[in-house]
């Protein structure tokens, strides 16, 4: 259709004032606000929990059995998770033949969806790494581990290394080069899905997830 | 829906807004919550400071060479797989929606928040064609319930109390039992929404920010209707106007926290959404197919103008209308508009004409609020006196859509005579004799001192001017 609507445009914007403002944007202003990393964890923890996000917390390799301590005590009986990962393979040798019965995501959501939106209590995911400064998780979920599984199951469990928190949103993206290997889909996740739309009243658990259950793994004192 | 509209007029609808006692509570109360918040999430002067300094140079820098941007976004996104489209104006951008749509045979579509689409009524728009288009942010999803339009651009049903939403479930949506918790009705909106997110053939939504370095949608929320909206139907539409680019990623996490901070008091929102393309080789979900619609809309008009340009570093906080005193007090729809508050009395007349909406611009005192606010530091203000000063321009080209149109015959030649007075040493003594001992006289109940004393108490003239009173203490002139 209208094709040249785009030259037309560029032609307008071209002709339009662009008087270079002087100087190089400062970012000093965002370096100043990292978090030290012995502090990032509470830092992240004391953000999330403001906004309802829960923590268990798991020493080195025995997160699994907190995940099923967890799962049996708040009566989760199913599980949707990515198989595949290492996380995934600790899981099904610690939840093998409990109660908590576990869902592969191990079909395109053509044929998952049902199952997903109506069949499970929770979803499993791990994740990059979190923000210490601002709270929140970081994701970038990949063939193994589904987009969906962080956002249609009623409860969110997140694996996160405390080992693995950056000071701040702006660290984390040029610490690792985010801006030279972007995924298909990458998020950010600091709490329940909410809204304020009613008389600035917060309610938690509107379209996504109402739990976001963090389980952190710190290392063994 | 409407056929021809009905030519705005702001007098009227803000006298209405004026008198609605409840319409002023909920706004009240609301507006005083978000500036006390924002104010404690600001806390640290020199750090809004730089931030706010920071994130003003990367929307001025990204304007002023904006095309070279746009051009990369669109470059980068198509090595991501997202289609990439350009509309002049909302007929086309709708043209090219519907086309979209056609293509799938989608019937059913689910929308995230966008102020784009706002400007385009995309929703009547597929209405018309037969296609269901659903809000999905409750706010939106509340306010498409009542056949009404956003009264706030980050809170769109901010001026309707829990009552009111009560009532309005009990009509409209089958089986809702009537509550006034806030909980539950939230619960009732997830149940119907949740059903509409699995059945969906499309989803549409907004762009807070697009990278022109990776080729990312950014998309900032807290409910996960955007993410819904985004990820579960096979195919995703994202709106943007041609402003909304950034150059680099790094541009982002500044932008985000002035955002968050600035829209509602928030340090970081639950959910920050960066698409990078539709589902790739491997993966399980994720949308077929991603469309990128760029949309001009009179914003390439703002951007000819060297510092009307600034109108286009918004980041649609909505920082700026909740700091008005004006719209603190009759609220968004009074302005009938896409964009209410000062923000709005900037785009509005850029985008319809000075002329025609020269009302809007009245609509200010002037008062700084907006403009010491603003997180990308748009000199509303001076903005607002520049689009009054073209409105009553006499005539001559700009850039500035409908310039001159709002210039009255009274009024220039008020300030003809105005002008010639003070010219004339001796014309204004007699001017001032004139005014002192006779000013009384003049009857305040008539047009045009009518205007200003229907409210106020008509002024009274001293009865000696300032210069008399100096004469007497042999005060010399300057
Ligand atoms: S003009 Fe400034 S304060 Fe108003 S919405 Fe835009 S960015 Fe926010």
């Amino acid at each position: 259709m209208p094709d040249g609507a785009r030259e037309r445009i560029l032609a307008r914007l071209e002709s339009g004032a662009s008087t270079e403002p002087a100087g190089e944007p400062d970012f000093a202003v965002m370096a100043r606000r990292a978090v030290r990393p012995e502090e990032r964890y509470a830092s992240l923890r004391r953000a999330m929990e403001a906004v309802h996000a829960e923590f268990l917390e798991a020493n080195g390799d025995d997160w699994p059995g907190r995940v099923r301590a967890f799962a049996e005590a708040e009566g989760i009986r199913s599980i949707a998770y990515g198989p595949g990962t290492d996380a995934a393979g600790r899981l099904e040798s610690v939840l093998r033949g409990s109660a908590v019965r576990l869902v592969p995501y191990d079909r395109p959501i053509e044929e998952m969806k049902r199952t997903l939106f109506d069949d499970v209590d929770a979803g499993f995911t791990t994740t990059r790494g979190g923000i210490a400064d601002t709270g929140g998780l970081i994701l970038w979920p990949t063939p193994e581990e589904p987009r969906l599984l962080s956002l249609v199951p009623p409860v969110h469990l997140a694996l996160l290394d405390v080992a693995r928190i950056h000071g701040s949103l702006w660290q984390a993206m040029r610490d690792e080069g985010w801006a030279g290997r972007m995924p298909p889909n990458a998020l950010l996740v600091s709490g329940p899905s909410k809204t304020a739309d009613i008389e600035q009243t917060l309610a938690y658990g509107v379209h996504g997830p109402k739990r976001l259950v963090v389980i952190a793994v710190v290392p063994r004192a | 829906m409407s056929a021809e509209p009905r030519p705005a007029d702001f007098r009227r609808a803000s006298t209405a807004a004026l008198a609605d006692g409840p319409l002023r509570a909920n706004f009240r109360r609301a507006m005083d919550g978000l500036m006390a918040k924002r104010a404690a999430r600001f806390a640290d002067p020199v750090e809004w400071r730089d931030l706010r300094a920071l994130g003003a140079a990367i929307r001025a820098r990204t304007l002023a060479r904006l095309p070279e941007h746009l051009v990369r976004l669109e470059a980068r996104c198509r090595e991501n797989g997202i289609s990439v489209r350009w509309a002049e104006t909302t007929e086309e951008a709708n043209a090219i929606v519907l086309e979209i749509l056609r293509r799938h045979g989608a019937t059913r579509v689910v929308k995230g928040k966008s102020m784009v689409s706002e400007e385009m009524h995309l929703n009547d728009f597929l209405e018309r064609h037969g296609i269901e288009s659903l809000e999905s942010d409750l706010g939106e999803y509340i306010i498409q319930l009542d056949g009404e339009t956003p009264s706030h651009i980050i809170m769109p049903a901010i001026h309707k109390n829990r009552g009111q939403i009560a009532k309005l479930f009990g009509r409209k949506i089958r089986d809702a039992v009537y509550t006034e918790d806030v909980d539950a009705l939230t619960a009732i909106a997830r149940r119907v929404l949740r059903r509409k997110f699995f059945e969906a053939d499309a989803g549409i939504s907004g762009v807070n920010f697009a990278v022109a370095e990776t080729g990312t949608l950014c998309l900032v929320e807290n409910e996960g209707n955007g993410r819904m909206s985004t990820h579960v139907p096979p195919v995703h539409i994202a709106l943007m106007g041609v402003e909304k680019v950034v150059p680099r990623l790094e541009d982002v996490p500044p932008l985000y926290s002035l955002l968050t901070r600035s829209a509602t008091a928030q340090p970081i929102t639950t959910y920050f959404n960066m698409i990078g393309g539709p589902r790739g080789p491997g993966e399980k979900d994720g949308p077929r197919e991603v469309h990128l619609v760029i949309l001009d809309n009179g914003r390439s008009r703002m951007h000819a103008d060297r510092a009307l340009q600034a109108t286009l570093r918004c980041i649609r906080c909505g920082a700026c209308m909740n700091h008005c005193p004006v719209y603190t007090r009759i609220g968004g729809h009074a302005y009938e508009a896409v964009y209410p508050g000062p923000i709005g009395q900037l785009v509005t007349p850029q985008t319809e004409g000075v002329d025609r909406r020269a009302d809007l611009l009245e609509a200010s005192s002037l008062c700084g609020a907006c403009g010491e606010v603003c997180p990308v530091g748009i000199p509303i203000p001076e903005l607002i006196v520049r689009l009054r000063t073209e409105a009553a321009a006499p005539g001559g080209a700009s850039a500035v859509l409908g310039r001159g149109g709002a210039r009255h015959r009274v009024e220039s030649l008020a300030w003809r005579v105005w002008s010639t007075v003070l010219s004339r040493p001796r014309l204004y003594r007699a001017a001032a004799l004139a005014a002192t001992r006779l000013g009384r006289l003049v009857p305040a109940g008539f047009p045009p001192l009518s205007a200003w004393t229907r409210f106020r108490s008509a002024p009274r003239p001293a009865r000696r001017s300032l210069h008399e009173l100096a004469d007497d203490e042999r005060i010399p002139d300057a």
